[in-house]
């Protein structure tokens, strides 16, 4: 204790109480942190078919009849792709409402999201969930996907697909972790402010082209460390971060006196 | 090595003498090997910026060496595959062979490009460490607008390299660029058409940049460096306050062996740590862009980090003030302001500063001894106001990472940056000033009554002190010896015949700058204020006097300074 107290007039020892003032706090706030709820739906045990899980589920928003409401829009006609998108990747039923919905680990099993994707279509004709075959990148040519994807997807996903700002809060999420025919189905359908790529734009051999062309970036750079592939903003900071603190470090060593 | 009669015998002391005997370079190194140099590591800020240009010419040796500066189109076959059987220009064709084929090659661009961005941070840093201490100050006023030319043909340096590669992004870029030059009234498209030798991006932009970035823009460096170099050792180095140094010496070692070694040893450590990132982190991988095509705009297209101020200033400006003159002149406000007079503004600020401070000042002295920031609040207030403004700026360059990284709107971003670059700098100047003046009178405070130590001290009568332990005379050094600047005091308007003064209103005007900048001061302690803090209170510490000793004896008693009561005491306690 002597030591301590002679030592708290240290010009250093601001920085140490700061630090475990931060400590503290950290760890204060870890421990009672809320944790997020993750009670099952407890109704969707009970239910098995698709109308029936899209009546507990999804009739709120979209109606008993999927006929649509003021708040959400009528899902007649949008087909089983466009269902499976947004089901399996958890976008569906949506977490709270925001700028857009958001990916979230998803609320039903394949089973499950297969019957409601069967129930969706049954009510009109719409885009199919697509074939292993369609979007199996082995296939495709990465090459003419990396055109596609440079004059069609880049300007809002980035040149490599790692996401990108769009107005009010809305974003185009970043593309790696997302399953092939996740992929495919978005350019299908169109979710939120994605425009839709029909068959007719893009032809369905291009659209397994562009999903040849994502499954090259998930090895990453042949350079090293990609720093999320965000470009010169990303690589200036760790220029300046990595770079400059290491040199500022070696001046500051080699400017010390030897003592 | 110099011979006084005696042949050298060793075989370097036979190669010196032989050199010696025919170029006389002896009396050089012996004058050089014995320049003292100041011992701090901000100054070896400018060396990571001189070694880092020095890498750059080594590596950008190597690219000429398999870079093809055309743009006529070649269909390319090789690999990585997301490319193979793309059309392309040569000189993307031959970055992508350089990058995949040439043994070394992507490492060599890749210690290019990030030898290039710490180029840049390290001028950046070190003309910070310039500006904060006030080494720009006479003799170095010249030096310093040397130093904000290499800055600039640093920038120049970096945006022509950016554009070399053909591809995507760096195609972006030039389009900003034709969109700027365009901006200028009357003369923007017959500039831009002369620049890209018609519409762009024609065929002759690429050939264009790479004569500039190879020779005209590295020679213009090469040749500054060695002026900024030359009018350095012409000066001597500036030093920090501290005690024996003044503005008539120079405190520190001989160039040989110390510095040399240090100086030498620490190019390496540059050369290091820069070929480590290159090696281990990705930098501007082309590939991923693909090859400039007018059409496509990736998002997230953004210019290196020393370019991004501008990028910001242009997604700051509202759109909408574009207009058309009569006689249909199109004036795009838009562009000109943000990209024209925005970086005018700040590189006029640069330029001009040092002339500035002097004129308001209206010092004629040499100034060798740095200043400690905090003694000049105002030229400390402004450096952080322009650093604020540039940072807000490069951060609004980047509002759509901001965005996406930490969930926020990117309108809300850009209007925050909006209001923040008219407020952020005013605020940062205002804050700096405060911290420096409070700083400055926690120094009065130090010097007059000492440090506190914690220790407190009851007497017999009941009375508790808590003893204070004087400076000692280096840290009372460092804390008094500077100049408090007082306003500029004129001659009034009318001379004694009554007759009005011609410059007259100029000198008021000086006058109220003047004000601005030493209106509000702290006066550095003087011998009489301390001696008199020394003998305040009825319980004397230390006796006062025109001569001041506290070092030596001390005593017991009350008072609010008292030194340390079991320091050698020589005589009894005076109460």
């Amino acid at each position: 204790m002597k030591a301590l107290a002679a030592r708290r007039h240290h010009r250093f020892a601001p920085v140490v109480l700061l630090l475990l003032a931060l400590l503290v706090t950290g760890g204060v706030y870890a421990a009672f942190a809320p944790t997020p709820a993750n009670a099952e739906t407890a109704s969707t045990e009970d239910i098995e078919t698709g109308q029936k899980l899209f009546q507990a589920n999804c009739a709120t928003c979209h109606g008993p009849n999927a006929e649509g409401s003021s708040t959400a829009p009528s899902l007649v006609g949008v087909g089983a792709a466009a269902v499976d998108f947004q089901v399996s990747t958890g976008r569906m039923p949506m977490q709270m409402n925001g700028p857009q919905a958001i990916a979230k680990p998803p609320q039903f099993d394949e089973e499950q999201t297969g019957q409601l994707a069967a129930y969706v279509a049954s009510l009109g004709a719409g885009p199919a969930i697509p074939t292993d075959e369609q979007v199996d990148a082995e296939l495709g040519d990465p090459s003419s996907g990396a055109s596609l994807f440079r004059t069609n997807c880049a300007m809002c996903h980035n040149a490599v697909g790692a996401g990108g700002a769009l107005s009010e809060g809305k974003f185009a999420p970043p593309l790696w972790d997302t399953s092939e025919r996740n992929i495919y189905q978005a350019m299908l359908t169109g979710p939120q402010s994605m425009p839709v790529f029909n068959d007719a734009t893009v032809t369905p051999e291009e659209k397994r082209d562009i999903i040849a062309y994502l499954d090259e970036q998930r090895d990453g750079s042949a350079g090293g460390l990609t720093l999320g592939s965000l470009g010169p903003v990303s690589e200036g900071l760790w220029a300046w971060i990595v770079g400059m603190g290491l040199l500022i470090g070696a001046a500051v060593w080699i400017g010390a006196k030897s003592s | 090595m110099s011979s006084n009669g005696n042949a050298p015998t060793t075989r370097a002391g036979k190669a010196a003498d032989y050199l010696d005997q025919r170029t006389s370079v002896g009396s050089a190194v012996k004058e050089f090997a014995r320049k003292v140099f100041p011992d701090h590591w901000s100054f070896l800020l400018g060396e990571i910026a001189l070694y880092s240009f020095i890498i750059l010419i080594i590596t950008g040796v190597f690219l000429t060496m398999f870079f093809v500066p055309s743009m006529a189109l070649v269909e390319y076959h090789g690999p990585p595959a997301t490319m193979d059987g793309q059309l392309m220009s040569d000189a993307f064709a031959s970055t992508l062979h350089t990058s995949f084929e040439v043994r070394g090659g992507l490492l060599m661009r890749q210690i290019h490009h990030w030898a290039a961005l710490i180029f840049m941070a390290a001028i950046v840093t070190h003309m910070m460490r310039v500006f904060f201490t006030g080494a720009f100050r006479k003799p170095r006023e010249l030096n310093w607008l040397v130093g904000t030319l290499l800055m600039i043909l640093g920038l120049l340096a970096g945006f022509s390299g950016y554009s070399l590669p053909d591809d995507v992004l760096s195609g972006n870029g030039l389009r900003i660029t034709d969109g700027v030059v365009k901006s200028i009234p009357l003369i923007g498209s017959y500039l831009s058409y002369f620049i890209f030798g018609g519409e762009f991006p024609g065929d002759d932009i690429i050939p264009r940049l790479f004569t500039v970035h190879i020779f005209l823009i590295p020679g213009l460096i090469l040749a500054l460096v060695a002026l900024h170099l030359f009018f350095v050792v012409l000066h001597k180095h500036t030093q920090y306050p501290g005690g024996g140094r003044t503005d008539k010496n120079v405190v520190g070692y001989p160039l040989f062996p110390v510095y040399t070694a240090k100086a030498g040893g620490f190019f390496f450590i540059v050369f290091g740590i820069l070929a480590l990132m290159g090696a281990t982190m990705a930098i501007n991988n082309v590939w991923s862009y693909g090859p400039f095509d007018p059409s496509p705009v990736s998002a997230g297209a953004q210019p290196d980090w020393y370019m991004l101020f501008l990028e910001g200033s242009l997604r700051l400006m509202p759109g909408g003030a574009e207009f058309v003159m009569w006689g249909d002149w199109t004036v795009s406000l838009n562009v000109l302001i943000p990209a024209v007079v925005v970086p005018g503004i700040l590189f006029t600020f640069l330029f001009v500063y040092p002339f500035l401070e002097a004129a308001v000042t209206k010092d004629k002295r040499e100034h060798h001894v740095l200043d400690r920031p905090r003694n000049v609040p105002v030229r400390t207030g402004l450096g952080v106001a322009f650093l604020t403004a540039f940072i807000i700026l490069a951060l609004a360059g980047s509002n759509d990472l901001i965005a996406t990284h930490f969930h926020m709107s990117i309108n809300t971003i850009t209007w925050v940056f909006r209001v923040l670059i008219f407020v952020g700098p005013w605020f940062g100047f205002w804050i700096t000033k405060r911290i420096c003046l409070g700083l400055q009178r926690k120094d009065r405070e130090l010097v007059l009554h000492g440090h506190e130590t914690g220790r407190i001290v009851r007497f017999a009568n009941g009375e508790y002190i808590e003893v204070h332990r004087p400076l000692d005379e280096q840290e009372r050094w460092l804390r008094v010896n500077y100049s408090a600047h007082t306003p500029l005091e004129v001659e009034p308007a009318t001379d004694s015949r009554g007759v009005r003064r011609k410059g007259y209103a100029q000198d008021k005007r000086m006058q109220r700058l003047s004000r601005f900048f030493y209106e509000d001061r702290i006066e550095p302690v003087t011998p009489a204020e301390l001696a008199a803090a020394h003998s305040h209170g009825e319980h004397d510490a230390i006796a006062g006097g025109e001569h001041v000793e506290i070092t030596s004896g001390a005593a017991v008693g009350g008072g609010r300074d008292l030194v340390e009561p079991d320091a050698e005491n020589d005589g009894p306690p005076r109460h």
